[in-house]
């Protein structure tokens, strides 16, 4: 009971959240209406491009974390933190980034242009695709990534002693770890991209590039329709329920046993060809994700020189933000997936907070708060809480996996030495768990520094967060600073997943 | 743990609460508020002469603003609102939540302005923004034949991509589909908002962008680069004009009438050329900001009356989207 009751209670919250805010919605409009041709398209739309997205990322994450869990080089851990930056990044930033590299005047165009060639045609779907691989591949690869430490030492030096080679070592444990981790890699990248809006739309070319978070956006501004924006949030949300469901059929979570918690050189994959295969994906996906990031810095530095005052006070409005996410965020994580050791389905209540439209769920929240008191008053809690249900279904993603190892392979043992409940998270469950926490409250951490969330629906002029003002500047004319403050933004962003990430590796190393 | 939180925002919430001043609450949309908007110069004016607390909300743009509005119904704080615009009137007016107001002006619109409700405070032309030098197509029409690329941004999300769903609708009415048939070989992307596409454009990844005839001011006087222009068109240009509004529910009616007639004074309407990047509403005394006299000035003036502007604007959209959908 102890186990699950904690994490009971943190499910029951978020859905209370989730769902009182979209029946708010709901009443407010006095009930659903129906949906036209139009939002049919962008259902489907919606649909092709989460899929395409989804199934990339983490097809591509594979040989990206196998290389990274096998070979050891220098700055592989700054690589591993710049993993993190992509999606981090304000959806605006980051598409600008990426035009640089990939639109009609970018680099690669620039380049083509010297052999008298075309310039790129970034936009359309395979550009909407491009982009959330941009963003996800990083996500699903640290996910796999954790899957890969997952795995005993021991295993692997009893299979080098064994004398197996690359094939067989794939086969018996890499493959059996990716049953139980990318099923939920796939889910989550799919939510992402399912509730995608600025990136479909500036790269999709147009409005056949429509998707339902914008026919959501479309159904409350333009035609204050609140209840085709209701309808269309659970069509959304019943799709990623769906998506979750047929994941966890799918996941066979069985774990390896327990090990010594050790890394270890991986003899089998010592061949020259193997060690070219590994670097040349390395080479490609820093590529891939470093030059983008690099325009944004080049862009940013003329302008991090001279930001306005603002900025600055809108970054430490951000870092009380990151601070109570990370607590709130991590902690209810935590419990939640002790509970989710036993009770699977809990990892699908987490989802809801990406589930649904975020337009939504502020409206949601806004009409909650309103009968009581000035929303505006709440709009800092409320960006916490955003942030809070937004991260938890990534940082239960990679606490859950380690956590249901630690359960099946030490809670027979500790129940035969009849260790108290508190003994066992100090002793066991947390020093096991500590690299993940770090790992989990550093992506909270990133990930609320760089929201936008609900603050632009709620926004009083004197709590703007730094992803707002990266927005206001824009909206100002004054790219330039704009582009200061979205490095500063990134630079931030990355700190903050560093110092966490690292804070949870200190010695898991040796 | 919320306790912090709840004394760093109760700060704002408590210097009203201690104050025995009067509070003015006018909503308005975000870039109105943000530190490089007027916002705060025109709170600055305002509280000299009101002796009462002026308390900006902000909330997204124009359209955020009017559901904003509509969510709170009648039990909204809102006392003014500032920020619609003529295309977003005809709803305002329907949603029975505004008030008359009795605001008398000379204004230096270039159309007659006549409207018991609505107080308009800043106006200007929408427009193709290119680089001196490129591509300078000189009408509508001949930008649709022409092979420049440009961006858009989505009218169901934007300002500005709603007004030139409009400005292509006055000037062609019934052949405003086949326009959009030829243009759609021109638009690189459509955007969601007018930041994206500018900043897209600023890239150079297209030669024009759709903003408005006032976006060059900004570059010349704010960073004094004058090698970007707006392109007459032949066909006139659509305009908007921003307007402000008393909320029916308001507690602080003479407050209010007192803020919408400062609207129309000197003091706010010399802050918004070089804040807002529009045109006053009245020209102030001091005249326009040296550089605006460089702007170019359409001959012909288009726009929609508001109270068929909502009925043309489905009608419009709905084209829009076959055109570009194929």
């Amino acid at each position: 009971m102890r186990q699950v009751a904690p994490g009971l209670l943190v499910a029951t919250l978020i859905a209370a959240i989730v769902l009182g805010a979209l029946s708010a919605v709901l009443w407010r409009a006095g009930g659903g209406s129906g949906l036209g041709p139009a939002d049919i398209a962008a259902l489907k739309f919606t649909l092709v491009q989460s899929v395409l997205s989804s199934v990339i990322s983490c097809v591509l994450a594979i040989p990206v974390a196998r290389a990274l869990a096998r070979r050891a080089f220098v700055g592989r851990g700054l690589l591993i933190t710049l993993l993190g930056a992509p999606f981090i990044l304000p959806v605006i930033v980051a598409v600008l980034g990426l035009t640089a590299v990939f639109g009609r005047a970018g680099v690669i165009s620039a380049a083509l242009g010297w052999f008298g060639l075309p310039p790129v045609q970034i936009y359309g779907l395979h550009g909407v695709v491009l982009a959330h691989v941009f963003f996800n591949l990083p996500l699903a690869t640290r996910i796999l990534l954790q899957g890969w430490l997952s795995i005993p030492s021991e295993r692997f030096r009893l299979a080098a002693s064994l004398g197996m080679g690359a094939g067989p070592v794939a086969r018996v444990l890499e493959y059996p770890m990716l049953r139980s981790f990318l099923p939920g890699a796939l889910v989550i990248v799919f939510a992402l991209c399912l509730s995608s809006f600025a990136v479909a739309l500036t790269l999709g070319g147009g409005p056949r590039a429509t998707t339902v978070e914008l026919a959501i956006y479309e159904a409350f501004l333009f035609d204050f329709d609140l209840g085709r924006a209701a309808v269309l949030a659970s069509v959304q949300m019943g799709l990623v329920v769906l998506a979750a469901i047929a994941a966890l059929r799918w996941s066979g979570a069985e774990g390896f046993g327990a090990g010594m918690d050790r890394t270890i050189r991986r003899r089998d994959a010592e061949t020259p060809l193997l060690k070219a295969q590994d670097f040349l994906v390395l080479l490609g996906v820093t590529l891939f994700l470093v030059l983008p990031l690099l325009m944004i810095l080049l862009r940013g530095l003329p302008g991090l020189m001279d930001l306005p005052g603002t900025v600055w006070a809108s970054l430490q409005t951000s870092a009380i933000v990151v601070f109570f996410s990370i607590i709130i965020g991590v902690g209810a994580s935590f419990v939640l997936a002790m509970a989710a050791v036993r009770l699977g389905w809990l990892e699908g209540v987490a989802l809801l907070g990406i589930a649904t439209s975020p337009m939504v769920i502020g409206t949601g929240l806004f009409l909650m708060i309103h009968p009581f008191d000035a929303p505006s008053r709440y709009t800092l809690h409320v960006t916490v809480a955003a942030n809070v249900l937004m991260a938890l279904p990534f940082s239960l993603r990679v606490m859950l996996p380690k956590m249901r190892e630690i359960y099946n392979n030490y809670n027979r043992l500790a129940m035969s030495l009849g260790l108290s409940h508190g003994a066992w998270i100090r002793l066991v469950l947390w020093p096991r768990m500590r690299r993940v926490t770090g790992f989990a409250a550093g992506l909270t951490g990133a990930l609320s520094m760089g929201d936008l969330g609900v603050i632009a629906l709620f926004a009083s002029p004197d709590q703007a967060t730094l992803p707002l003002q990266v927005l206001r500047l824009m909206g100002a004319y004054r790219m330039e600073d704009a582009a200061g403050a979205a490095l500063l933004l990134m630079c931030a962003s990355l700190a903050i997943f560093w110092l966490f990430d690292r804070g949870g590796r200190v010695d898991a190393d040796t | 743990m919320m306790k912090h939180l709840t004394l760093v925002t109760g700060l704002v919430a408590a210097t009203s609460a201690v104050a025995e001043t009067p509070v003015l609450n006018v909503y308005t949309y975000d870039s109105f508020v943000s530190d490089w908007g007027p916002g705060p110069a025109v709170e600055e004016a305002f509280e000299k002469v009101c002796g009462c607390d002026l308390q900006f909300t902000g909330a997204g743009d124009g359209a955020a603003l009017l559901a904003r509005l509509k969510l709170e119904g009648a039990r909204t704080e809102a006392d003014v609102v500032l920020g619609l615009d003529t295309s977003l009137i005809g709803a305002a007016r329907e949603s029975g939540l505004f008030a008359p107001a009795s605001v008398s002006a000379d204004y230096t619109l270039p159309v007659a302005w006549s409207d018991d409700m609505f107080v308009p405070f800043d106006w200007g032309y929408f427009a193709f923004v290119g680089n001196k030098g490129g591509k300078s197509p000189s009408s509508i029409a001949e930008l649709a034949a022409s092979d420049a690329k440009i961006i858009i941004q989505d009218p169901r999300s934007s300002t500005p991509g709603l007004g030139l769903l409009m400005w292509v609708k006055a000037a062609y009415g019934d052949d405003a589909p086949q326009i959009w048939a030829d243009l759609s070989d021109n638009i690189v992307t459509v955007t969601k908002g007018w930041s994206e596409a500018y900043g897209l454009f600023l890239e150079g990844e297209a030669d024009l962008v759709l903003s408005y005839t006032t976006s060059p001011a900004y570059h010349l006087i704010a960073e004094e680069d004058d090698s970007k222009q707006a392109l007459p068109f032949t066909e006139g240009h659509y305009m908007q004009i921003e307007v402000a509004g008393k909320a029916a529910a308001t507690d602080q009616p003479e407050l209010a009438d007192q803020f919408l007639q400062f609207v129309v004074s000197d003091a706010f309407q010399q802050v918004i050329p070089t804040t807002n990047w529009m045109y006053p509403a009245v020209t102030p005394a001091a005249g326009l900001p040296e550089g605006f006299d460089t702007l170019i000035q359409p001959e012909k003036s288009l726009l929609i009356a508001s109270d068929q502007a909502d009925a043309l604007r489905d009608v419009a959209l709905g084209e829009w989207l076959a055109a570009l959908s194929k």
